[in-house]
């Protein structure tokens, strides 16, 4: 017996394998970059988990003040929290830590970046229909979580700049109506900055808890998506009832082994040349103190953006403040999209009558009304988050910060109109005319009958040109251009 | 004539000729004033209503400053002064400021970045200064100015700003910050423009908005370009 | 070049070819549409060669992490040798191994025998139960008093409640440096801004840093109520800003009435903007209540010293938040 064979029986012996592992084998990959995104952001997990097993070996969740008597002159005989220490230490003694730390810092905003591109494609192609609709919930749930996550990754450092982030993540938490204060109380166990149990809480939600429901719920993603197989574009062959594409072995396989190294390469080149969060340059956290251009992580700065544009607006009932500023900005605005996100299935089948099953994926001119109000939504987020920024956009380019906080506060409403107006007139154009919104070239696809005659498969405006392409099936498959 | 005498009449032609450089620096300086200074300070240096304040007192440092860091003179004295190439050279700077120094005021200020203590200086800035210049003094915004970025000013001029506060700044006297703190937060300051960047590439020394670009622009877009090599695209 | 390296064979058929017959398996579950073989010594080259590198790449890493560590150098050296092996295992994937496209039938998952099934399998659990509602009832009393009990020390997390941002100021703590050095009036000069901390108070708590300034009397226009509170025009605050508990440390004071913009305390995190002459009053950002004023008063002794606590609570607004 081969080796192979014998490992293939030996696992057949014990677990009789062999006809999952076959079904696994042969599970077929519809070819579409785009469903990667979600690949990119599996991977970029993977490496967040073992670059942060290597952090939470020396990370020491503890706020008792020490004078630091380090290697690092800048900070010499100031006083620092141990957790600060420990990251300094981590930063710039530990050999590799910095590597680590700095590859962990950027996996996590790639991490988030792939998974919003995955929820934007899995939107504007409809992949959230039924059967998928749960997995829709699930992966907005995980959008959440990360969002969590990276936060309180960034807040375990106690440097000046998440000291900062915390104090403005406990008044959200405080501004929610009626239970603000027992619930950040009971988070901080105590008032800001907090109880000493506060950071062991806090690093044990980053490194225990987040991740473990990341984990199960990555989990239950793909056990969906493996028994409902992916969704696939229209194209030849394919129809509701089938998935045509490329087989998970070899193929497949070797492509995504290819992805993974290429994620994980990509992370630990930057975690190696460019620096990220230099905590030892920010200095350690007091309340008293501040800096300017503190800024969270890119995926909360949706959330600076619509704390900054709020006007001030605090009414007060009844001797009550029911609703204290940060509650719009940093719950209710988070709240919206997320909501419109989650009912989004449930409200399209509601408005379009279609509860019908999908596996093939719309391209977005298909649904006009979806990609337009998805679009929308998409630029309101956007330019509030721009908006987050705009203290640099008037040091850079010298426009008055006032100034553009009076624009956007109606801006943020008005956008959003015009991209809706301008998204669905697009969508129609490109319904009508077939052409490709890049590269503008509508393509026909002809194929020639047995009897000579050629046949329609693919609809688009005719045009002159015919280029012939050799291909299977005895049949010649013919392409049409204009170019 | 005797050696007592002669010696004193070398001193007092020293004395004579100094005066002399002195006086003649002065009246250079008033002429510069005249032309550059006086259509807004007032030809008494008593200052015009919504024009200029008085420079009468202010001493030495707020004139080398303004002039040496070229955001005086000012096209429009509603402008926010903004760092630029100075108008006057060295020479002319500094028979201005004699001009203007000699109706009063204290000295100019310095500082010796070396007497101070690079972590006394980097508390001192974070506590006092980071609020509007970032703590790696990389400039931000205050509403109302701009916050210069500290790259360009020199120790002199730094230590210069800190005593007077220009422009919208708040000023730290002698009362507030001892000599020896102004020479650890001119230390830090001078630190902060090649800091310790043992992560690489510091984009800036400005946190998540510059990693931010980085996240989206050398990461997920170079991975979005591999996964796109990888997936083959359909023929839809 | 290409044509000739890449065979193309199509169909089941082909497929079939290329394997030994067996008789009784099931089939395959999914259906070879096309394939072809793409190997060739060249693309076999390349990944071999770039294994290779990555070999060297992952080596170098050891070998910088043996001499000193460089972080640019471990992760130049880390990540070239995972690019070099992603990039192996991509051109395996797409030019060394058979490239297959297969056709999968999806399941359809509904099944009317199975669910009609699932429902009578159910409902047969309870037959021959008399008394359905009373154990119906127990057991969800039962279950929703131990879902209770388990969630019942959660409450030991806290809130601690007790003192919501109460503040160590109280009349007659001076004011010191956070090196502890206590202020006098005469050092509080106009122009400048201080931070200050309660003697003897925990530098940690929310309400201890306060900023000190000092107006000329034409800028100061107090609300009523507070006559005294800034005496010889000393006025402080609170350092932590009403709208989200980032510290306020940004001081505008303008050199000459040209820069027209009235002196003003601003938090850099949001830009919520106070104007201090006016008792705190917002004049910008998002803030919903102004900063509150710490009274003051100068001792015998020419010390600052608290006259009192602040007049409204501290730090960011909640329900109950005491507003003045």
């Amino acid at each position: 017996m081969s080796r192979a064979q014998r490992f293939v029986s030996w696992n057949e012996q014990r677990f009789g394998s062999a006809k999952g592992v076959r079904w696994l084998l042969r599970y077929v990959f519809p070819d579409h970059w785009s469903f990667l995104l979600g690949e990119v952001a599996l991977y970029a997990f993977i490496v967040l988990v073992i670059t942060g097993i290597f952090l939470a070996l020396f990370y020491q969740p503890s706020d008792t003040h020490m004078i630091y008597h380090g290697s690092y002159t800048l900070l010499d005989g100031q006083q620092i929290s141990e957790a600060y220490h420990s990251v300094l230490n981590l930063s710039l003694t530990v050999p590799a830590g910095l590597l680590m730390r700095q590859t962990h810092h950027w996996a996590a905003d790639v991490f988030l970046a792939a998974i919003v591109l995955h929820v934007m494609r899995v939107f504007f192609t409809g992949a959230f229909r039924k059967p998928r609709d749960v997995n829709w919930f699930v992966g907005l749930t995980m959008l959440m979580l990360a969002i969590f996550e990276g936060f309180a990754g960034y807040s375990l450092g106690d440097d000046l700049m998440s000291g900062m982030g915390l104090a403005i993540a406990y008044s959200v938490a405080m501004s929610v109506p009626l239970i603000g204060a027992q619930l950040a109380h009971l988070l901080w166990d105590g008032s800001f900055p907090g109880g000493s149990d506060f950071l062991p809480r806090l690093e044990i939600a980053h490194a225990l808890l987040i991740p473990a429901a990341l984990a199960g719920l990555i989990s239950v993603h793909l056990a969906l998506i493996m028994r409902q197989h992916h969704s696939q574009f229209p194209g030849r062959g394919r129809k509701e009832s089938n998935v045509v594409g490329t087989p998970m072995w070899p193929g497949y396989a070797l492509r995504s082994i290819g992805l993974l190294l290429a994620v994980a390469g990509i992370l630990f080149l930057l975690g190696g040349l460019v620096q990220i969060n230099p905590i030892w340059q920010w200095g350690p956290y007091e309340p008293y103190l501040s800096t300017n251009g503190a800024q969270p992580d890119w995926y909360i700065g949706w959330l600076i953006g619509a704390l900054r544009l709020m006007p001030n607006f605090e009414p007060t009932i009844a001797g009550h403040t029911p609703i204290p500023n940060p509650f719009w900005g940093g719950v209710a605005f988070p709240g919206v999209v997320f909501t419109i996100l989650f009912f989004w299935p449930a409200a399209e089948r509601r408005f379009s009558g279609d509860r019908r099953r999908h596996d093939l994926l719309d391209r977005p001119r298909d649904k006009p009304q979806r990609t337009a109000l998805g679009a929308a939504l998409l630029s309101w987020v956007v330019l509030i988050f721009a908006v987050g920024a705009a203290d640099r956009v008037s040091f850079r380019l010298n426009i008055s910060y006032a100034a553009q906080i009076h624009v956007w506060r109606v801006g943020v409403w008005v956008v959003p109109v015009v991209v809706y107006l301008l998204s669905l007139s697009a969508a129609r154009a490109l319904q009508r005319s077939g052409a490709h919104p890049l590269r503008g070239s509508p393509r026909v696809r002809l194929r020639r009958r047995p009897s000579g005659e050629f046949e329609l498969v693919d609809a688009g405006s005719p045009s002159p040109e015919i280029h012939e392409r050799s291909g299977g099936h005895g049949e010649r498959r013919c392409e049409r251009t204009t170019e | 004539m005797s050696t007592t005498a002669r010696t004193v009449l070398a001193v007092a032609t020293v004395f004579v000729l100094l005066c002399a450089t002195a006086s003649a620096k002065t009246s250079a300086g008033a002429a510069l004033y005249d032309l550059d200074c006086a259509s807004c300070h007032g030809q008494t240096l008593a200052g015009r209503s919504g024009m200029g304040p008085s420079l009468r007192g202010v001493g030495a440092g707020p004139v080398d400053f303004y002039l040496s860091t070229g955001r005086m003179p000012l096209q429009d004295p509603r402008d926010e002064p903004t760092r630029s190439p100075p108008l006057l050279n060295a020479r002319q700077r500094s028979a201005v400021t004699s001009f203007i120094s000699s109706f009063g005021g204290p000295p100019a200020p310095s500082a010796d970045p070396q007497a101070g203590n690079l972590s006394a200086g980097q508390h001192l800035f974070t506590s006092d200064c980071a609020g509007c210049h970032q703590v790696v003094a990389r400039g931000g915004l205050t509403v109302g100015a701009d916050v210069p970025d500290l790259r360009a000013p020199s120790a002199r001029q730094i230590a210069e700003a800190v005593r007077m506060g220009p422009y919208l700044m708040p000023r730290f006297g002698p009362r507030q910050l001892s000599q020896r703190q102004l020479d650890s937060l001119v230390r830090y300051v001078l630190w902060t423009r090649r800091p310790d960047n043992a992560g690489g590439w510091s984009i800036d020394n400005l946190g998540p908005i510059p990693e931010g670009i980085i996240a989206w622009l050398l990461g997920m877009a170079v991975l979005a370009l591999i996964a796109r090599l990888i997936g083959e695209r359909t023929d839809a | 070049m290409r044509e000739l390296l890449l065979r193309l064979l199509t169909g089941w058929a082909a497929l079939k070819a290329l394997r030994p017959q067996r008789s009784a398996r099931q089939p395959d579950p999914a259906t070879t549409m096309e394939q072809r073989l793409g190997s060739s010594h060249r693309a076999e080259s390349i990944v071999a060669g770039l294994l290779g590198l990555a070999a060297v790449c992952a080596f170098a890493f050891t070998a910088v992490y043996a001499a000193g560590a460089n972080t640019q150098l471990l992760g130049l050296a880390l990540g070239l040798a995972l690019l070099l092996a992603a990039a192996a295992a991509i051109v395996a994937g797409k030019a060394v191994v058979r490239q297959e496209t297969a056709v999968q039938e999806r399941d359809q998952l509904e099944s009317a025998d199975a669910t009609e099934h699932v429902l009578e399998i159910t409902h047969s659990g309870g037959e021959g139960i008399s008394r359905r509602t009373l154990l119906i009832g127990a057991g969800t009393a039962a279950g929703a008093a131990l879902v209770t009990a388990a969630a019942t020390p959660v409450a030991s997390l806290g809130p601690r409640l007790d003192r919501i941002h109460a503040t160590p100021w109280r009349r007659g703590v001076r004011l010191v440096d956070d090196q502890g050095r206590p202020y006098s009036a005469q050092q509080i000069e106009i122009g400048s801004f201080y931070t200050a901390l309660p003697e003897g108070g925990d530098t940690e708590d929310l309400g201890a840093g306060i900023v000190v300034l000092k107006l000329p009397p034409e800028l100061l226009q107090l609300p009523a109520g507070r006559r005294g509170w800034a005496p010889q025009g000393i006025l402080a605050f609170s350092k932590i800003c009403t709208h989200a508990a980032c510290a306020v440390s940004l001081y505008r004071y303008p050199t000459s009435e040209q820069t027209s913009a009235e002196p003003a305390l601003t938090c850099p995190c949001h830009y919520s903007t106070f104007l201090p002459g006016q008792g705190g009053k917002v004049a910008f950002g998002p803030a919903g209540r102004p900063l509150p004023q710490l009274p003051l008063q100068i001792a015998r002794d020419g010390s600052l010293r608290a006259a009192g606590g602040f007049d409204q609570d501290i730090g960011p607004s909640w329900w109950d938040v005491h507003r003045v």
